[in-house]
């Protein structure tokens, strides 16, 4: 019997597959399809202090391998995400889940993560400071290592809870912002966000999206994720949530070995509602085949 | 919703850049005129979301426009061949609003649901009667096949070539009719929600979708209600509640 299960900020998870923020709604709509009580965790939909319609549509185009969005933070704001979000999320899911928070200023973010402090379900705080979808949002605290430092310390000033601070790629050297949140108290760090891209239609000779420009996630970029997993790895002394283009269980191996304590899969749960579930029931098949008996083990092997 | 492997039976052009696959599955979870199913193409990476025309005995049928590189890559289909499909997705049309005499308007790739959609009505006693809106006459597809069910149908082609020339709106009735639904270009459908008065009715929207069974929140539009997902809580909205 191979061990999938995975020590995470204090959590034990039965195994290191976490849907990401954004492409698992508040995780009850996948009960439809299964019981996601397998899943290692949930990182909820990005969360802000005030309802969000988001950009307008369209906001979704197909690419190579992946696709862009442009969703920009749709949610019904903190306070219903914890009066009506969570207690349907809890009738279906019984684990720890992740907080994902953003914000337009400090004070957004310190807002939102101190209502999620007192919220027993959340068992780790996400802090987005990288969407590509937002003026102003998140994105810009994350593109310096001095703003990525003062939204953690703020943070951290005003919660219990571990705090993970989500990064983007969108930068010149992602381990220099890593190396800031970890200075700055962080518990860990998530990555990658999406990568800024566009599409243009031919026909009408303009953007596809409205918002012109969306995040591309997908196969596309999980190379790139990769490399900047693996990169962090030697940067910091946090643990790390490897993310980006994450589709099966051979990738989240992948991600480990690079250095990831945890994984998390976005766009394939969008095209393959059941890919979580299938990717936690290959692991033990995977592990087997490449001689592995403890994923935790395996946390950076390839450095 | 229901994720199974459909095989294609048959796929045939019926009318210009215009295909019919029929394709034999689990249809069971397809409960409404009006769904849509959402197909996952051999080297594209989200999945091709088609409305549902038909889905009778074991066998679901869906009419596609070639028009971009997914749906041309799907008009070569063979039959025999193994699609991955999500059926069962979206509301449908509420068919208990439709009274005695409901008005159908389908213009372009927005007729298939109502060919559905006339089936059932006509099925429960109702007297359809059926507009179809296509831009020339060799786009005209399925107008014997609603009359084969006992609707009156109207045709309209934008440049004349066949039918009444102009748009669906050019033959809609002052009066006579109960409800009405409709599925089409955006243009058309605002066109519609003007020329049908007080009259209520059902309108079918099209967005770019993620996922298309409600996760990604990518295809969310504003209603008199608050947000709605056009492929979980759509794609048909009311009129009432439609914020034109």
């Amino acid at each position: 019997m191979v061990n999938t299960s995975v020590e995470l900020l204090g959590l034990t998870l039965s195994n290191p597959v976490i849907p990401a923020s954004g492409t698992f709604g508040f995780g009850y709509e996948f009960a439809d399809w299964y019981d996601i009580n397998i899943l290692g965790s949930i990182s909820f939909k990005g969360t802000t202090k005030e309802p969000r319609f988001g950009n307008p549509t369209p906001r979704i185009a197909e690419t190579a391998s992946g696709m862009l969005n442009s969703v920009g933070l749709q949610n019904p704001g903190v306070h219903a995400v914890i009066s009506e979000e969570l207690p349907k999320l809890q009738k279906v899911y019984s684990k720890p889940v992740i907080a994902n928070v953003s914000g337009f200023s400090i004070d957004e973010y310190v807002y939102c993560c101190e209502l999620m402090d007192s919220a027993p379900q959340v068992g780790i705080i996400e802090v987005n400071i990288s969407c590509p979808n937002v003026h102003n949002g998140g994105l810009s605290f994350g593109t310096l290592p001095a703003s990525a430092a003062e939204v953690t310390r703020a943070v951290k000033a005003v919660t219990k809870k571990p705090v993970i601070m989500k990064l983007s790629p969108n930068v010149t050297d992602i381990c220099e912002i890593a190396r800031a949140c970890e200075d700055a108290g962080a518990d860990g760090v998530s990555l990658i966000n999406t990568l800024m891209g566009m599409r243009i239609d031919l026909k009408r000779r303009c953007p596809i999206l409205k918002n012109t420009t969306g995040g591309l996630s997908g196969p596309a970029v999980f190379p790139v994720a990769l490399r900047m997993v693996y990169q962090v790895y030697s940067a910091v002394n946090i643990p790390i949530i490897g993310m980006g283009g994450v589709s099966s269980a051979e990738d989240v191996i992948e991600m480990m070995l690079a250095g990831a304590s945890a994984v998390q899969v976005g766009a394939a749960n969008l095209v393959n509602p059941y890919a979580c579930r299938d990717i936690i029931n290959a692991l033990p098949a995977a592990m087997e085949k490449y001689g592995i008996d403890s994923l935790e083990s395996i946390i950076g092997g390839a450095h | 919703m229901l994720k199974s492997i459909f095989t294609v039976k048959d796929n045939s052009k019926i009318a210009k850049n215009t295909f019919e696959m029929k394709l034999r599955g689990d249809i069971s979870h397809i409960t409404a005129p009006g769904q849509f199913v959402n197909i996952q193409l051999d080297g594209f990476y989200l999945r091709r979301p088609i409305s549902v025309c038909d889905a009778e005995e074991g066998v679901l049928t869906i009419i596609y426009k070639a028009v971009g590189r997914g749906t041309e890559y799907m008009s070569g289909l063979a039959s025999g061949a193994k699609l991955d499909i999500l059926s069962g997705l979206g509301n449908g049309y509420d068919m208990k609003k439709s009274g005695e005499a409901p008005l159908l308007i389908g213009g372009g790739a927005g007729v298939p649901p109502m060919y559905m959609l006339c089936k059932k009505l006509t099925a429960a006693g109702k007297k359809c009667r059926v507009i179809l809106g296509f831009n020339t006459a060799d786009e005209v597809f399925y107008a014997d096949r609603f009359e084969a069910l006992g609707a009156e149908v109207t045709v309209a082609t934008a440049d004349g070539s066949t039918g009444t020339k102009g748009f669906v709106t050019d033959c809609i009735p002052k009066g006579g009719y109960t409800h009405f639904y409709t599925c089409g270009p955006e243009p058309m459908l605002k066109a519609v929600y003007s020329a049908t008065g007080e009259i209520s009715g059902q309108f079918s929207f099209e967005e770019r979708m993620g996922c298309g069974f409600g996760a990604c929140v990518g295809c969310t539009c504003e209603t008199k209600y608050g947000n709605k997902r056009i492929c979980r809580d759509g794609p048909v909205l009311t009129k009432e509640e439609i914020v034109w």
